[in-house]
């Protein structure tokens, strides 16, 4: 057992951080989603100049071929460092990754290298509005018509189609098969006269996230990953690299947020002392610390026994469930601690901290139903981890 | 970066899960609940050859000169047998002599207590104390060259069984009494916990000699109390990973109206909510086991963390298993009960979790 850094990990750590200090632009602009894109456009084709874009990928992709614990060492310096995300997140997280794993020669040569610079932006079309945890009823469907596929349907929680290029679109080829075996994995060009991406305005008041409409959109046959009839299984490795992928990154945005909160504690005044003072609150700030820290540890845990297995395991369900619930109880401890002050949103005049609590109290409701829900993600756990028995 | 256990602690713990599952079986932990010491000296003879008392303890004196990682990894074992023994309070009172003891004193208390011919165990608090660590009472009263104690320690494990305990005094310093000294009185108390033995001890002008009195003040003390809180919170973990498991086959097994009851989500996301809770009580542990043996300077923190987060682990998980098997799980002629009581009793030694969060929040919020 070691939990230290070997000096080779400690120097790789050290070169990030050093170049993020050199290259960090800082905070993105607080203006339209295009700005924020153009400037998570830009900061990726740095990334991807210095080559820490696509850092898992194999060398021979364009990649660095990083280790594992390399790749948690950037992504969590990335957020301990606030540095932007890079423009097209699903691209470098699961569509790469899918087109590695399953996809042809040609595919390779084809998607990879834009996805690396952003030229190419990525989305991923998998809910629908009657498919949502059970992933695999979707409706969508394509029909092979000479060497191209015409897909017609809808999905929805698409995050970024109004910028993709390229969607990761599961969609029923087969409709008589059982469920899981009609489906397959087409990259779908969403420039083109059958897809239309609407955005949805979510809580925040944002628009993040998009229903797209697909009425008989054209895809290539060549354009299939995995083989017709393998949707299922290519989707699941896709939502696996996208949980391995976010763990160390999340594990160091909570330990930001629990930085921010305790300064926030510090400066507040509450009965005659600081918050920070309040036995209670003292109480609440360290159970989070405390499972915050736990959660750091496990998926340390969770990363060598992928660096032995090969294979990430369900176990990172927990992660994600965890990381889920204490980024809520963070925000929430933080409104409590703002008081009567806590019903100041953004742009009023004496909210606390610009409304940053407020908005991610509201953000982070989220956080619990995005990339597989709470709810699903304890069957999976049930079920996968301890073998306990399907009630479907 | 390596996470897991070695090879060599791989075998510590099947070895330890082998031989305790063989000799703490459901009948025997019941026979022994009633005994007069809670524990046989067969069973710790043969702990004692497996070199247990002394396994985090230097080989200078007898010791296996192990880690904190490995004597972890020996603890949750225990938990998860419910191995009612000694070994805990003689671990402890072990680590006091080899962190503050002096030569002489090392030679004549540590090295008999590592090869378990002789066991120690401590006695910290006064009777009417808050008994909170620091707070123990009881004045070393100056009496010559030497001292003399009178007064009741409380909440002292396995004292009548015990050769010698070292006793906390108000001033912070630790001295060396042997159990069937002049004045000293033991009288059994009655615990939640029926498989660990809690007394409490009279003083009446017992006389302390100056060399039995331990060189450091309470200070001196901490890093014991850290490893101590870690081997507590490994036992606890061990608990909470035998009553998730006790719940997962019940709730394969049980049927009501047609299915099991594992296949209800009101049962298989209690069952989830288990594996969090014991998975990363294991995390802070051998987090802690880790800062303990390689990095001391984190591991007051680690040591509180893992200490809070398994005091609640360690009996809302037993908790959580009664409730998966309805019933029967309340009733005496089931185990779990005798392992909810283990693992509050647990949670109230050695730092509760709002006393370890406290302590997490002064070294945070500085």
């Amino acid at each position: 057992m070691d939990l230290s850094l070997s000096p080779s990990e400690r120097e790789f750590r050290d070169e990030v951080r050093t170049w993020l200090e050199e290259h960090n632009p800082g905070p993105e602009p607080e203006g339209s989603l295009d700005e924020v894109i153009a400037y998570r456009r830009e900061w990726q084709a740095k990334l991807h100049q210095a080559g820490w874009a696509g850092i898992s990928w194999p060398k021979e992709y364009g990649g660095r071929g990083a280790t594992l614990i390399e790749q948690a060492i950037f992504v969590g310096e990335a957020a301990r460092a606030e540095a932007p995300s890079p423009a097209n997140v699903l691209g470098l997280a699961m569509g790469g990754p899918v087109v590695i794993a399953h996809g042809t020669e040609a595919q390779k040569q084809r998607y990879l290298e834009p996805i690396l610079t952003a030229e190419e932006i990525w989305c991923q079309g998998f809910s629908e509005p009657e498919s949502g945890s059970d992933l695999a009823s979707l409706k969508t469907k394509a029909v092979k018509d000479g060497d191209e596929w015409v897909v017609t349907g809808q999905k929805v929680w698409t995050t970024l189609a109004q910028f993709a290029k390229w969607c990761m679109l599961v969609a029923r080829t087969d409709p008589d098969a059982p469920k899981h075996k009609g489906l397959t994995y087409f990259l779908m060009d969403m420039e083109q006269e059958g897809v239309e991406a609407k955005p949805l305005v979510q809580i925040t008041g944002e628009g993040e996230f998009n229903e797209v409409f697909m009425e008989e959109a054209r895809i290539p046959d060549e354009n299939v990953v995995g083989g017709v009839g393998n949707g299922w299984s290519v989707a699941i490795t896709t939502l696996m690299n996208e949980r391995a992928g976010l763990a160390f990154g999340a594990i160091a945005q909570i330990s930001n947020s629990l930085g921010r909160l305790g300064r926030l504690a510090k400066e507040t005044r509450v009965n005659g002392h600081t918050a920070a003072e309040d036995p209670v609150i003292r109480q609440r700030i360290a159970q989070l610390q405390i499972e915050a820290e736990t959660m750091r540890l496990n998926a340390y845990r969770g990363l060598t026994k992928t660096m032995q297995s090969g294979i990430p395991g369900p176990e990172g369900s927990l992660g994600k469930w965890q990381w889920a619930d204490l980024n809520q109880r963070i925000a929430e401890l933080a409104l409590e601690i703002e008081g009567p002050y806590a019903a100041l949103d953004r742009g009023a005049e004496h909210a606390v901290a610009n409304g940053a609590w407020q908005y991610s109290f509201l953000r982070s409701r989220a956080n619990s139903i995005e990339g597989g829900t709470t709810d699903i993600l304890k069957n999976i756990i049930a079920e996968r981890v301890l073998g306990l028995p399907r009630l479907r | 970066m390596y996470f897991d256990l070695t090879d060599e602690q791989q075998a510590i713990k099947s070895t330890a899960k082998e031989f305790l599952a063989s000799r703490y079986k459901s009948e025997r932990i019941r026979a022994l609940a009633e005994s007069e010491h809670g524990f046989e000296d067969s069973d710790w003879r043969e702990m004692a050859e497996l070199g247990w008392p002394g396994l985090a303890l230097p080989e200078e004196w007898g010791g296996q000169g192990l880690g904190i990682v490995d004597l972890a990894v020996l603890f949750e074992e225990m938990g998860y047998a419910l191995a009612p023994s000694p070994l805990l309070s003689n671990t402890v009172a072990g680590l006091v002599l080899a962190t503050v003891g002096d030569e002489a004193q090392r030679e004549r208390w540590l090295a008999p207590l590592a090869s378990g011919e002789k066991r120690g165990t401590i006695a910290l608090f006064q009777a009417g104390s808050s008994a909170t660590i620091g707070d123990f009472g009881m004045e070393a009263e100056q009496d010559g060259d030497g001292i003399v104690l009178n007064g009741t320690k409380v909440l002292v494990m396995d004292a009548a069984s015990a050769d010698f305990l070292v006793v906390a005094t108000a001033d912070g310093r630790r001295h060396l009494v042997e159990r069937d000294a002049v004045g000293v009185t033991v009288t059994p108390e009655k615990s939640i916990d029926l498989t660990r033995r809690l007394y409490s001890v009279r003083f009446d002008g017992v006389r302390v000699a100056p060399e039995a009195t331990l060189a450091g003040g309470q200070a001196d003390y901490l890093p014991v109390l850290w490893r101590a809180c870690t081997a507590i919170a490994a036992e606890s973990t061990g608990i909470a990973q035998r009553t998730m498991e006790m719940a997962v086959e019940y709730a394969k097994d049980r049927q009501q109206f047609g299915r099991p009851i594992g296949a209800y989500q009101a049962v298989s996301h209690r069952c989830a909510q288990m594996l969090l809770e014991t998975e990363n009580s294991r995390s802070a542990v051998y987090g802690a086991a880790w800062a303990a043996d390689a990095e001391p300077e984190s591991l007051p923190l680690a040591a509180s963390m893992a200490k809070a987060y398994a005091s609640d682990a360690g009996w809302r998980v037993p908790d959580a298993s009664i409730q998966v098997h309805g019933g029967i799980g309340f009733t005496w002629e089931h185990d779990l009960h005798f392992f909810l009581k283990r693992g509050k009793a647990n949670a109230a030694t050695f730092g509760t979790a709002s006393w370890h969060r406290e302590r997490v929040a002064d070294l945070i919020l500085a």
